[in-house]
């Protein structure tokens, strides 16, 4: 974008609608385990995730951009996980928010997922047991840097 | 400029503002359909009966003969505020209204209308 001297704000189309996308990425309402303590706490005054447009928690996956897995994903909750996101529209992302979303953490254990990468397309990948809210913000950060530099979103990209 | 100009101008923005985002989605946006989307959503499980399900009409005619009292009481209350300006031609015209509304009352009333089967 630039302001011409007639003080005309010009930008390409897909520009300005990858400035809108990535200024409102809204993620779904769903907490899985202890992480979504640290994922409710973003949206507090403390950290205020409003600053970067996600406060708005959708209750439907219909309105969601994001999905945070906040937690380990049992076997049993795998296919809900996959529903939802399936049922999310496009273009969507993914912060796997933990070390057991990420990796099973330390329920090395037949009854949970080992790493939601297995079932989800991951964006982004938060470390931590649990990640301090800040490096959920920078995972929505990134996302954000994502889609402003031509990743997935925007009017020509393939949702 | 007459006074309500302004509004007839806001009517128009307005009505211009919702069939442009109601327009512009289906226009820029790619649709990537699959069957998960044109599912309903019940919280990621499977739906394990039809959504839209079916219920007893007498629903329908609670909420039918909920009018009757709502619009008894709504209408009350404008008069009673003005009941003194309004002296007994607000009177007789409250009558006429409660013998209308008192016939209908009587109708249903005949046809069992009350009685939850």
């Amino acid at each position: 974008m630039e302001i011409s001297p007639g003080h005309f704000l010009l930008a390409r189309l897909d520009d300005v609608a990858r400035w809108a996308q990535s200024s409102s990425v809204w993620p779904l309402t769903m907490g899985l385990a202890c992480c979504a303590i640290e994922m409710m706490t973003v949206t507090s005054a403390e950290y205020d995730i409003a600053r970067l447009g996600s406060e708005v928690f959708r209750s439907s996956p219909r309105q969601a951009d994001l999905m945070i897995v906040s937690g380990r994903v049992a076997q049993k909750m795998a296919p809900v996980v996959k529903r939802l996101y399936d049922q999310m529209a496009d273009p969507k992302w993914v912060i796997s928010m933990g070390a057991c979303a990420s990796s099973g953490g330390i329920f090395d254990n037949y009854a949970v997922i080992q790493g939601i990468d297995t079932i989800v397309p991951v964006d982004v990948y938060v470390p931590g047991c649990p990640p301090t809210p800040d490096g959920l913000l920078y995972a929505v950060n990134l996302i954000q840097q994502q889609i402003r530099e031509g990743g997935r979103g925007g009017i020509l990209a393939r949702a | 400029m007459n006074p309500y100009g302004p509004v007839a101008i806001y009517l128009c923005v307005a009505l211009a503002a919702a069939l442009l985002f109601t327009v512009l989605p289906g226009l820029l946006g790619r649709s990537k359909p699959n069957a998960e989307k044109s599912d309903a959503y019940e919280c990621g499980v499977e739906p394990t009966s039809a959504v839209a399900g079916r219920f007893p009409v007498r629903f329908y005619l609670v909420a039918m003969l909920f009018v009757i009292f709502d619009v008894e009481a709504a209408s009350f209350y404008p008069w009673a505020v003005q009941m003194h300006a309004l002296r007994v031609f607000g009177l007789l015209e409250m009558i006429v209204f409660i013998v209308v509304l008192a016939i209908g009352y009587a109708y249903v009333w005949k046809k069992g209308g009350f009685a939850w089967r």
